[in-house]
């Protein structure tokens, strides 16, 4: 079973939930940008929440299927259709052997994922699927999708469907600030960069990518002026250089760097920072770490319950 | 020692505030004794001059639970014992096709470019930690008289294996990518090559040599890789 790329949209890649234990060599984790949506697709085929999956971009791909298959789109709202035939999202559909099922363009939200029952079979390196776009290696050959690729599909023994419940998915849609914990050099910012922080609406500028979000709006500066020696940085870091403007990083970060960090995007809350887009508006409140560890295994019975 | 929160899902252990051998020896020795521990619930330990970051799983491990684990391993003597890691030769070779900048960096110091290159390939090294990118090092032990400002406009692109100087620090442009070193040679070694096991031939807390080689031998070794 192969699936063929007629046209690969604005920036397609095959991930997984990422690659983790080698972040001591530079290599950050990838994986999928919004690694909620990319468990719910797989989930709603039968997968395993890790198999691996494609992530679509801001404009989605045009794929061919050689057989027929069963699939999920979930993620950012985007306008698929299978031949002439709506594509409904959140759901598991079966299409015929020859159907082209096209992903158009994301009216919200940044980026969406297509999962296959069984898998897309790439070969895992260092353990993981996920495509590594800076160290060009995972996924297809170490790079997006490009027109003419042929993706395998990974096909054996039996699929359990599962369906969602009606309204599963509602709690997602409402628009909220992305909740915080205080980050690593919170001493090096005094109560006004913090009121700055948590009170002004940021901007993502259009230089981000999977790298990292770069905001602009109101400066935040360190009140220490010494240097950081570079240190460890933990995915979701606010990380704030000279000129002011904060950095959340992601999933395809550097492993370290010389930037004081003042604040750290929460586990439950890295999936929002993969569907924003550029000029989407961003504000942050604050949480406990204990409020946000709370937070986490809420969103994960919220996942066990969501299934009839 | 520190121990501070640096998200929900991890802590940063900090050593010091110095770029030191001997604080380093401390954050390595941390370091060993999670990687020795295989615990599933770590997910990733990220050295750095003078601190360890650790993420973990916070669904299966909580802050409190790592940080009494950190102070008691922090507390053994197996600790204090860790001697760090091997010792790598790299071969360079320091051709001004390769090395670009080596003629600018030989009249910065105010020496010929034949002492650049000895006193380049004289230290031993320690590898601080990697980062930045997949594979690349983060070496201590540039001689002074070395230490040369970075280019004013970084080169749109370098070759993978270069050998390279900015500020007071030396190393090994991984994969070809930009960069704003000034450049003094190439190794024919592939420094990160994902298929292998490890990907790096270097880990943080090894020191290495760099060993001049010609240009024949260059090209041979090359070939065999």
């Amino acid at each position: 079973m192969a699936i063929r790329v007629a046209k690969p949209g604005f920036f397609t890649t095959v991930q997984d939930l990422g690659r983790y234990g080698y972040a001591h060599l530079g290599i950050s984790p990838a994986g999928a940008a919004d690694a909620l949506s990319l468990r719910l697709a797989n989930l709603l085929v039968g997968n395993e929440e890790n198999a691996p999956a494609l992530e679509m971009t801001l404009l989605g791909a045009s794929l061919e299927l050689e057989d027929n298959a069963i699939v999920a789109i979930t993620g950012a709202s985007c306008e698929c259709k299978a031949g002439t035939d709506a594509m409904p999202a959140n759901t598991a559909g079966e299409l015929p052997a020859g159907a082209v099922l096209k992903c158009g363009s994301m009216p919200t939200g940044a980026r969406c994922y297509l999962a296959v029952q069984g898998g897309f079979d790439v070969p895992l390196v260092m353990g993981s699927a996920s495509t590594h776009v800076g160290g060009r290696f995972g996924g297809l050959h170490g790079r997006r999708l490009q027109s003419g690729d042929v993706l395998q599909v990974r096909k054996h023994g039996a699929y359990r469907l599962r369906p969602l419940r009606p309204g599963a998915l509602d709690s997602l849609q409402s628009p909220r600030p992305l909740r915080v914990s205080k980050g690593a050099q919170q001493d090096w910012f005094g109560p006004e960069a913090f009121e700055k922080l948590f009170s002004c609406a940021y901007i993502v500028s259009e230089q981000s990518d999977r790298t990292g979000l770069r905001l602009k709006g109101e400066l935040v500066r360190p009140s220490e002026q010494s240097q950081l020696l570079t240190d460890g940085i933990p995915l979701g870091a606010i990380q704030v250089p000279q000129d002011g403007q904060p950095i959340i990083l992601f999933v395809d970060q550097q492993t370290t760097g010389g930037y004081p960090k003042i604040a750290n995007v929460i586990a439950a809350d890295m999936h929002r920072v993969g569907q924003l887009r550029p000029r989407d508006e961003v504000r942050f409140v604050e949480v406990s770490i204990a409020d946000a560890v709370q937070a986490l295994r809420k969103q994960e019975q919220w996942l066990q319950e969501i299934f009839k | 020692m520190k121990i501070i929160p640096a998200s929900d899902s991890s802590l940063l252990v900090v050593f010091g505030n110095a770029i030191s051998p001997e604080l380093h020896e401390r954050v390595i020795a941390l370091f060993h004794a999670f990687q020795a521990r295989h615990d599933p619930r770590i997910r990733n330990l990220h050295p750095g001059y003078a601190s360890l970051l650790i993420d973990f799983d916070a669904l299966r491990l909580t802050h409190d639970e790592l940080t009494s684990d950190i102070q008691q391993l922090a507390s053994t003597s197996d600790f204090t014992a860790d001697k760090g890691g091997k010792v790598v030769t790299i071969p360079v070779c320091y051709d001004l096709e390769f090395g670009p900048d080596l003629l600018d960096v030989a009249q910065h110091a105010g020496i010929p470019a034949e002492e650049v290159v000895l006193l380049h390939s004289s230290p031993t090294y320690l590898v601080y930690f990697l980062g930045f990118s997949p594979g690349f090092i983060y070496l201590g032990g540039l001689p002074e008289i070395l230490h040369t400002p970075r280019l004013a406009t970084p080169r749109p692109s370098i070759a993978g294996g270069s050998v390279g100087i900015a500020g007071s620090q030396t190393g090994i442009y991984p994969n070809d990518s930009p960069g704003g070193w000034k450049l003094i040679g190439r190794t024919p070694l592939r420094m990160f090559d994902p298929e292998s096991t490890p990907p790096t031939r270097l880990q943080p807390g090894d020191r290495m040599k760099f060993s001049p080689i010609d240009r024949a031998t260059f090209d041979e070794m090359v070939q065999s890789r």
